[in-house]
C-alpha cells in the first residue's frame, strides 16, 4: 500500500491543466490511485473470462502487458456490440460539444486537479477511440477530428481512468444533453472486462457473491452468527431479546440488505436498527442466507454478471413464497434494483403488489417491481404514527444527511430519509445547497473503488464531501453524518478521520432504532453503540 | 496537436472556403455552381445526413430505464414529487424536455468550483447558460428572418419578427439586435475556449471549426447588410428560385453574397457529421427523455436473455450440514 500523502495539511490543488494536447502526454501512473488487478483464477471461477490461454495477469505498471494476441479485435468487437445494444452509449459518443459544464463537477477532479478526471476527458478517452476506429471522419482526419487508434497505451490510460470514476452521475446532472459519464464508464469497464481487466476488490466480491450469496463470502451459518452477535449487543443495550427468522417459507416479506451492514462497523448498527424496527412492528418477515446480498458488484464488471447476481433475490422470493421484498439502505444496490431489476427478470407475477401490513399503504411506485425501499417503508410508518418514538434519545446528536449518490441521481429519494431523520432527531442541519440532493458529492469510494491500496484516490475523491461536512460541523457543531448507503458507511469514516475527526457516520435506521420505544425494554441508558445516551459523544 | 495547430487548421479551412467563394464569384460561368449546385448539394447532405444519424441512433435500443433523477421521485401520496426534474409520466417528460430544449435547464444549474484557502467554494455561474441561450436564440431568429428571402409573399410573422428585432433603431437598414447578439455570443464561446485553461485543454479542432464557420457566416452577413451592399432584389430572385426549384443566378450579385452562401452551405453539409448533431441527439438522450417509472411499470429490453444464476439447490447442497447445525431450515435433509 502506498504512503498516503498528508495532503490535507497543506491542500494545494491546482485546477489549471497543463498546456499541450493530452494525447501527447504519457500516462503518469501514481501508486495510491489505482487498485490491484483481478486474479485470473477468480475471474475463471466466476465463469467470466477464461484467461488460461494467455499467460499471467496484467499489472498496470508493467511496460508490456501479456494480453491475448487478438486483444484489439476483442476490444473492438465488444465495443461494436455495445454501441448496437445501448443508445446511450452511441449518442453519448456522438453529441458531446465539450462545453465544459461537467469539467469541475467530479469529486475526483476537485480532489486531485488531474485534468483527465474531468468527466468530459474521461469520456473523451473512449470517444477518441470510437472516432478513430468507428467513424469515417475520424479515420480520414485522424487527430484533426480528435480521433486516435486503439493502442496498448490508449488501453492502459483507459483502464487507469475508468477505475477512477465512481459512477456517481454528478456530472450528468449538469450536462445540457444529459450525457451520463457513469454510463460511459460502465461500457468502458465492460469492454475491458472482455480482456480480463478488472480489479481484485470488485472481482473477489463478485465471485464470492455468486457462490455464497454475499460479497463478503459469509457462509450461511457465519452470516447468521454475525446477526446473532448483534442480537446479543441489542440485549445488552436495549434489554430485550428476540430471534428473527431465517430462510423461512411463507413469510410475508423477504428482507434484503447489503452484507456490509452485517459485517462492518458502523454498518452493523444499521443492521441492529433493522432488527429492532421489524421487532417493534412484529413484522412477518424473513432473512435469507442465499439472497444475503443486496449490493451488486457485478454492476462494476459487466451487465450479464450484474444480472446473475441480482437474480438470486427474485429466485429466493419465489422459493420462499413471500408476497414482496423490502430492501435495506444501500446506494448502488438501489440503483441496480431501480434501473434494471424488473427488466432483467420480469414480469414478476409470482409476487404481490407491495402493501404495508402495518399501515395498509399500497406502494404504487413499486407495483411492477415488488420491492420497497426501507426509507419509503419507514416514512410511511411514521406518517401513520405506527412507531413509538422518543427523539430526545438522539439529542446528543447534531445530524446532517449525506444524500448517497445512487438513490439521489438514480431514483430521486430525497424527502423520505429527511422526513425520517427529522422525526427521530431533534437537531438536523443541511450541508450547503450545492452539495446536497441531486448535487450531492460522492463519498469518494463508490463503484467498487473502496479498496485500501487506492486510499489516496479515495481520500482525494472524498474531499469535496468532507469539505461540505466541515462547514456544518464548524457552523452548527454537527457530529453525526447520516447516510443510506453501506459503501458510505465504509468509506466516509476514514475520510472523516482526516477532515472531521469528531464526526461519526451512521445509517438512518440506526437513528430510528435509537429513538424507538421497544415493548418490554430495559432502562435505555445506552444507545446501540453502547454509549451512554445522556453523555454520548460519537466515536472519533 | 496543440491549440495553435487546431486553431490554425480550423481558421485556415474557413478562410479557404471564403477564398474559393471569392474566386468563384468572379467567374460568371462558375456562379451557378456556387449559387445553385453547392446550396442544393449542401441541403440534400444535411437532410439525408441528419435522417441517417437519427435513424442510426434509433437502431440502438434503450434497454433500461436510466433517467438522471434531479428531483424527488413519485412515491407516497403525501410526499410532493418533482414532476419536471424526475418525471413519472409522459407529460412530465414533455415538460422536462421543453425546459431542457427551450431554456437549457441543465446548463442553468451550472456552478463554478474554486479553491479558496483550502476549501472548495462552489457557486452558481450563469455565463455559459446566458451565452449559449443568446447564441442559439439569435441564430434561430436570424434563420427565421431569412424566410423573407425565400417566400413571396412574406408571412406576417416573419415581417413582425424583423420589426421587433430591429426596433432599437429607426432608419434603413435597421440594426438587428440578433446580429449583434450572435456575433457577441459566438465570440464569447470562442474566447472562452481560448482563455479558460480547462476549456483549452478539452477543445479540439472540431470545436473551433464550427465557431469560426458561424463567425464567418455572421460577419459576411453583417458586411453584406450594413457595409458592402448587395443587390437585394437579385438575392431574393435567386432565393425564391432555389426554393421553388427553378433556380437562376441573376447578374450583378456581389461577391460577398457568394462567400456567405458558401459558408452556410459548408455548415449545412458539415452538420450531420459533427458535434452539431447535438441538436438532434438532445431529443433522444435517455438520461433526460425517460420517465422514472422503473418500478411502477414493467419495461422490456429487446435483447434481454436468460443468464445462469447459481441455483439455491447447489447452494444448499454445498452448505446443508452447516445450515442444519446453525438451525437454518433446509429443503432436503
Amino acid at each position: 500500500m502506498a504512503n498516503i500523502p498528508k495532503y490535507y495539511e497543506s491542500l494545494n490543488i491546482d485546477f489549471k491543466p497543463p498546456r499541450g494536447n493530452w494525447m501527447d502526454r504519457p500516462l503518469n501512473i501514481k501508486p495510491g490511485i489505482y487498485c490491484y488487478p483481478a486474479r485470473p483464477e477468480v475471474l475463471k471461477k466466476a465463469g467470466m473470462n477464461d484467461r488460461s490461454d494467455w499467460g499471467k495477469y496484467w499489472v498496470i505498471e508493467d511496460e508490456d502487458w501479456e494480453l491475448p494476441d487478438d486483444w484489439k479485435e476483442r476490444f473492438l468487437n465488444k465495443m461494436r456490440d455495445m454501441l448496437g445494444k445501448y443508445r446511450t452509449f452511441k449518442i453519448y459518443m456522438d453529441i458531446c460539444v465539450r462545453c465544459g459544464a461537467c469539467a469541475d463537477k467530479c469529486h475526483y477532479f476537485l480532489g486531485s486537479g488531474d485534468p483527465m478526471n474531468m468527466p468530459v476527458m474521461r469520456a473523451e478517452l473512449l470517444r477518441s477511440i470510437y472516432r478513430g476506429e468507428f467513424t469515417k471522419t475520424g479515420k480520414i482526419l485522424g487527430r484533426l477530428a480528435g480521433a486516435r487508434k486503439l493502442t496498448k497505451d490508449a488501453l492502459r490510460q483507459l483502464w487507469y481512468y475508468m477505475f477512477q470514476c465512481s459512477e456517481c452521475r454528478r456530472c450528468s446532472v449538469f450536462c445540457p444533453y444529459g450525457i451520463d459519464t457513469a454510463e460511459i464508464t460502465i461500457m468502458g469497464r465492460e469492454i475491458m472486462n472482455e480482456l480480463g481487466m478488472n480489479i481484485a476488490w470488485i472481482q473477489e466480491s463478485v465471485t464470492k457473491c455468486l457462490f455464497t450469496g454475499n460479497h463478503l463470502g459469509l457462509q450461511p451459518h457465519t452470516y447468521k452468527e454475525c446477526v446473532d452477535t448483534m442480537l446479543m449487543d441489542i440485549e445488552d443495550n436495549v434489554g430485550i431479546s428476540f430471534e428473527p427468522s431465517w430462510n423461512r417459507k411463507g413469510a410475508e416479506i423477504l428482507f434484503v440488505t447489503p452484507s456490509g451492514d452485517v459485517f462492518a462497523d458502523p454498518g452493523i448498527f444499521t443492521l441492529a436498527g433493522y432488527l429492532l424496527l421489524f421487532e417493534h412492528l412484529g413484522l412477518d418477515y424473513t432473512w435469507s442466507t442465499y439472497a444475503s446480498e443486496g449490493g451488486d458488484f457485478g454492476y462494476f464488471t459487466a451487465n450479464e454478471v450484474a444480472k446473475r447476481m441480482n437474480g438470486k433475490i427474485y429466485a429466493e422470493a419465489k422459493r420462499l413464497g413471500v408476497k414482496w421484498i423490502l430492501g435495506g439502505e444501500c446506494g448502488h444496490m438501489w440503483r441496480v434494483l431501480n434501473q434494471y431489476m424488473t427488466t432483467w427478470h420480469g414480469p414478476i407475477d409470482f409476487l404481490e403488489e407491495p402493501v404495508s401490513p402495518i399501515t395498509g399503504t399500497k406502494f404504487e411506485n413499486a407495483k411492477a417491481h415488488k420491492m420497497v425501499h426501507i426509507m419509503e417503508f419507514t416514512a410511511d410508518l411514521i406518517k401513520h404514527n405506527k412507531l413509538k418514538l422518543d427523539p430526545s434519545r438522539n439529542d446528543r446528536l447534531k445530524v446532517t444527511f449525506h444524500d448517497s449518490c445512487n438513490p439521489s441521481r438514480g431514483m430521486g429519494l430525497f424527502e423520505e430519509p429527511r422526513y425520517v431523520i427529522k422525526s427521530v432527531c431533534n437537531h438536523f442541519y443541511e450541508m450547503p445547497e450545492n452539495t446536497i440532493r441531486e448535487q450531492t458529492y460522492c463519498c469518494g469510494s463508490g463503484s467498487g473503488l473502496n479498496a485500501s491500496e487506492n486510499m489516496e484516490l479515495r481520500l482525494r475523491g472524498g474531499f469535496p464531501r468532507q469539505n461540505a461536512l466541515r462547514y456544518v460541523r464548524e457552523k452548527y457543531g454537527v457530529n453525526m453524518l447520516a447516510c443510506i448507503c453501506a459503501i458510505d458507511r465504509a468509506a466516509l469514516p476514514p475520510a472523516a478521520q482526516y477532515w472531521n475527526p469528531d464526526v461519526g457516520v451512521c445509517g438512518v435506521t440506526e437513528l430510528v432504532a435509537n429513538a424507538l420505544i421497544m415493548e418490554g425494554e430495559g432502562p435505555r441508558t445506552h444507545n446501540l453503540r453502547g454509549f451512554e445516551i445522556a453523555t454520548w459523544e460519537p466515536e472519533p | 496537436m496543440g491549440v495553435k495547430l487546431s486553431l490554425g487548421v480550423s481558421l485556415g479551412a474557413v478562410l479557404a472556403i471564403v477564398l474559393v467563394a471569392l474566386v468563384g464569384a468572379q467567374v460568371s460561368s462558375l456562379q451557378p455552381i456556387f449559387g445553385i449546385f453547392v446550396p442544393y448539394a449542401a441541403f440534400v447532405i444535411f437532410i439525408l445526413g441528419f435522417i441517417y444519424r437519427v435513424v442510426d441512433w434509433g437502431r440502438s435500443p434503450v434497454p433500461y430505464r436510466i433517467p438522471t433523477t434531479c428531483g424527488q421521485q413519485k412515491t407516497l401520496p403525501w410526499i410532493k414529487n418533482d414532476e419536471i426534474e424526475n418525471p413519472s409520466s409522459t407529460l412530465g417528460v414533455i415538460g422536462r424536455m421543453i425546459l431542457e430544449i427551450f431554456a437549457f435547464r441543465s446548463l442553468f444549474r451550472h456552478t463554478k468550483a474554486e479553491m479558496a484557502s483550502g476549501n472548495i467554494v462552489c457557486g452558481g455561474s450563469k455565463w455559459i447558460w446566458l451565452g449559449a441561450l443568446a447564441f442559439h436564440y439569435s441564430f434561430l431568429i436570424i434563420a427565421i428572418r431569412h424566410l423573407r428571402l425565400f417566400v413571396e409573399p412574406v408571412p406576417a410573422f416573419v415581417n413582425g419578427l424583423g420589426i421587433v428585432d430591429g426596433m432599437l433603431q429607426i432608419g434603413v437598414p435597421e440594426l438587428y439586435i440578433t446580429d449583434v447578439l450572435l456575433l457577441a455570443a459566438v465570440s464569447y464561446l470562442l474566447v472562452r475556449r481560448l482563455i479558460v485553461p480547462k476549456m483549452r485543454y478539452i477543445s479540439l479542432a472540431n470545436d473551433y471549426f464550427p465557431l469560426f464557420l458561424i463567425l464567418g457566416i455572421g460577419i459576411s452577413g453583417v458586411l453584406m447588410r450594413y457595409f458592402i451592399r448587395v443587390d437585394i432584389v437579385s438575392v431574393k430572385e435567386l432565393a425564391v428560385g432555389l426554393a421553388s426549384l427553378h433556380p437562376t443566378v441573376p447578374e450583378g450579385i456581389g461577391a460577398i453574397f457568394f462567400v456567405h452562401v458558401a459558408l452556410v452551405s459548408t455548415l449545412f453539409a458539415y452538420f450531420p457529421f459533427s458535434k452539431l448533431m447535438h441538436a438532434g441527439g438532445v431529443f433522444l438522450s435517455p438520461g433526460r427523455n425517460l420517465a422514472n417509472t422503473n418500478r411502477a411499470k414493467m419495461h422490456v429490453n429487446p435483447w434481454e436473455y436468460p443468464v445462469k444464476i447459481h441455483p439455491y439447490e447447489d447452494y444448499e447442497n454445498e452448505f446443508r450440514e452447516k445450515m442444519k447445525n446453525a438451525g437454518i431450515p433446509v429443503e432436503r435433509e
